[in-house]
Formats: structure tokens, C-alpha cells, sequence
């Protein structure tokens, strides 16, 4: 901290459930230097100034999605974006948008995890495999089909960039479709019709409207509304080829 | 043993004007909104169609009313919102479309923008030889 000789002003919502009606602004000065993150601002507070600040943070380094935010309007990572970037300026972190505040920086994301356990985020193999046939082969192109959408940290950023989710929150959303299709695309995997249903449903691919700003906000360039755009053909091809292969059971 | 209480109140925030909070989001809402002036502007080329199956006179008269000044301002205000539109949709194109491989690459999202409006672009322009080439 010896270095530091300049000073920026954090405004962070808070909001204390046992307290609180409403969330409020709070304003705390805090010294920093260039190599200072918002996530290492949040943390000068809570160690120097108000240790009742509460926010998820856990590697600082954009791996493991913890301290997604709203920063100056914007949902980004706490970890990688700086304060010197607000400076001289005032900086305001918020939650972020589209969730509901469990307290503070903290947002509840029950419902995040509720889909992302629905869309069996894991490869269903379509016949099982015996040691002894070795391992799956896949082609560079095969790859390249889902590649981009397993580097998705679930920070949902997405969400908070997401008008659609945050009017309906039936909508499964950019994230979970992403990953949904992750495996979807994925040569190995054989669940594909499963996920299909979800993907069909009212609240599935149909209820995104092209906005765009997912994809645009997503720190891993997962693309999600390219994963969510692909699945409405994929939609609507799995509809009319209904007719042509009748699969019963009302499907 | 006292009886626990539940002091989680989650709260949730209103949507309301969400479209005026991010620049992002009133570009988008611009990109919707000329949606509305391209469909007008199929009606008028629709009740043209009707008027030349109604004979000469009927076709003249609205070739004559599309000339009037008021006509003429709206033509250049559709134009520029077509033109915002033609763009706006192919930013999004890349987004609508299976990953597109050549030579065992993928084809980056900015050449397939590109190329739908270097073909609107030229299009447009054969169109308007051909109007000036049958100009009387």
C-alpha cells in the first residue's frame, strides 16, 4: 500500500435484509494502486473500513466466476476489472442485475443452479463404451462444435445482460442454453432429444429475442446467443421432422 | 431453545424503462423499432401494386403522390433507417447460424457481417443501373 497515492470513491449498494427496505448507496473512499481490481477495493473495505460488506469472491483470477457484478452499469468481473479504469472518477458496484439481492454485492442464484441441473450438464454416452474399445475419437472440427461453450465459468454475467430473463425468469437463459448446447453438440454425448424438450419449451430458445448483449458481456467468449440462435433452427427442424419420424409418447 | 426466524428477504429489483439503463439496450430497441417503418413501407409498395391493377390513371396517381415533398422527406428518413436495419441485422446474422468451417477453420463472425453487406451493398447498386439504364 506504500505506493499508493491516490484515492477513488467506491458507491456500493447495500442492502442488509434485517435492516434494510430498500437498497441504498453507501460511499467509502479507498486508497489504491494501478494493479488494484474492483474485487481488491471491495476488499480494502471489508478488511479497513466496514466489515458488514458482503460480496462472493473466491480465486482473482476469472476462473471460477464467484464475483460477477455490475460495474458502472456494466456486469463484469470484480477480479479483472481495474479501478484505474473509473479513476479520477467515482465507480459504482451494484449486484448484478436481474437476480434477487440475498444481501448486498450477493445475489440468489437458486434458480440459476435449479436449470443448470435440469439440462444434465454432462455426457450421456450413447451406447457404454468397455475399457478395452479405448477411448472416443473426435475430429478438430468435432471439437470446434463445442469448444467455446465449455469454457463457460457460470459467472452469469449473462443473466444480468439478459432483458428477456430479467422480465421472465421461467426463460432459461443465455448461460444455461450455452451449456445446454455444449453438450448437445458434443459428438459423444446421446442425450440430445432429452435436452431437446427443454430447448423447445416456452421458456426455452424462443424466449430469447436476439439482443445480443450476453455474448457481448461473457468474459470467457463463450458466445452464448450464438449457442441460443443455432438451437431456434435446431427447434424448429426437431418440429417439423416430427411429422416425417413420429416418436411417441406425445413427443 | 429459541425458535429460529428467517431473516433472508431476498429483493427483487423492478424492470421498469430496464431499455433506457444501457446504451446496448436502446441500440437494440432501435433495431426493433425499424422493423416497424420496413413493414410500413411494404404497405406502400403493396397499396402501389393495387393501384397499377386498377389501371394507368389509379398507378399515376400514386406515382404522382409519391413525389410530393412530404413523400420525398419520408423517403430519405427510410432510407437511413433501412439502412441502420440492414446493418443491424447483419450484425446479428453471425449469431443465427451454424459455425461455418473452410479449409478446417472456423469462419470468424465479422466475415460473415461483412459479406452480407458488401451483397446487400451491391445489389442495391445493380438495382439502381438498372433504373437509371430503363429511365426514359
Amino acid at each position: 500500500m506504500a505506493e499508493s497515492t491516490k484515492t477513488i470513491e467506491i458507491e456500493v449498494l447495500r442492502y442488509r435484509p434485517e435492516q434494510d427496505q430498500e437498497p441504498f448507496y453507501q460511499t467509502y473512499s479507498v486508497p489504491f494502486a494501478d494493479d488494484w481490481s474492483v474485487l481488491q477495493g471491495l476488499q480494502y473495505i471489508k478488511d479497513d473500513l466496514d466489515s458488514s460488506l458482503s460480496f462472493r469472491w473466491s480465486c482473482r483470477m476469472a476462473i471460477c466466476g464467484s464475483c460477477g457484478m455490475m460495474i458502472a452499469g456494466v456486469p463484469k468481473l470484480g477480479c479483472r476489472t481495474f479501478l484505474r479504469n473509473y479513476y479520477p472518477g467515482k465507480v459504482r458496484v451494484g449486484p448484478l442485475n436481474h437476480f434477487p439481492i440475498e444481501r448486498d454485492l450477493v445475489v440468489e442464484i437458486d434458480d440459476f443452479i435449479a436449470k443448470l441441473e435440469r439440462i444434465k450438464p454432462y455426457i450421456i454416452p450413447k451406447q457404454p463404451r468397455r475399457l478395452d474399445e479405448g477411448e472416443y475419437l473426435q475430429t478438430p472440427q468435432q471439437l470446434e462444435q463445442f469448444r467455446q461453450f465449455s469454457a463457460c465459468i457460470n459467472c452469469t454475467l449473462c443473466y444480468a445482460a439478459c432483458p428477456q430473463y430479467g422480465l421472465d425468469p421461467e426463460f432459461m437463459g443465455p448461460g444455461i442454453l450455452a451449456l445446454l448446447h455444449r453438450y448437445n453438440a458434443d459428438s459423444r454425448d446421446g442425450a440430445r432429444e432429452e435436452r431437446m424438450e427443454l430447448v423447445n419449451a416456452e421458456e426455452g430458445v424462443w424466449g430469447c429475442t436476439a439482443v445480443g448483449y450476453c455474448s457481448e458481456v461473457c468474459p470467457k467468449q463463450v458466445d452464448p446467443a450464438n449457442a441460443v440462435n443455432q438451437n431456434k433452427v435446431n427447434s424448429a427442424k426437431d418440429y417439423f421432422l416430427r411429422f416425417v419420424t413420429p416418436r411417441g409418447a406425445g413427443k | 431453545m429459541s425458535t429460529q426466524t428467517d431473516k433472508r428477504r431476498p429483493y427483487v429489483r423492478p424492470m421498469d424503462g430496464w431499455w433506457k439503463k444501457d446504451p446496448y439496450f436502446l441500440r437494440y430497441m432501435a433495431m426493433e423499432a425499424t422493423s416497424v417503418l420496413v413493414a410500413v413501407y411494404a404497405v406502400i409498395l403493396l397499396v402501389g401494386l393495387a393501384r397499377l391493377s386498377q389501371g394507368e390513371a389509379a398507378y399515376n396517381g400514386w406515382l404522382a403522390a409519391l413525389k410530393s415533398p412530404l413523400s420525398v422527406a419520408f423517403h430519405g428518413l427510410i432510407l437511413l433507417v433501412f439502412a441502420y436495419h440492414t446493418w443491424s441485422w447483419f450484425k446479428v446474422m453471425p449469431k443465427t447460424m451454424p459455425m461455418i468451417f473452410l479449409g478446417g477453420k472456423k469462419l470468424p463472425q465479422a466475415a460473415i457481417t461483412w459479406t452480407g453487406v458488401v451483397v446487400a451493398v451491391a445489389v442495391n447498386l445493380l438495382v439502381l443501373c438498372m433504373l437509371v439504364r430503363v429511365q426514359p
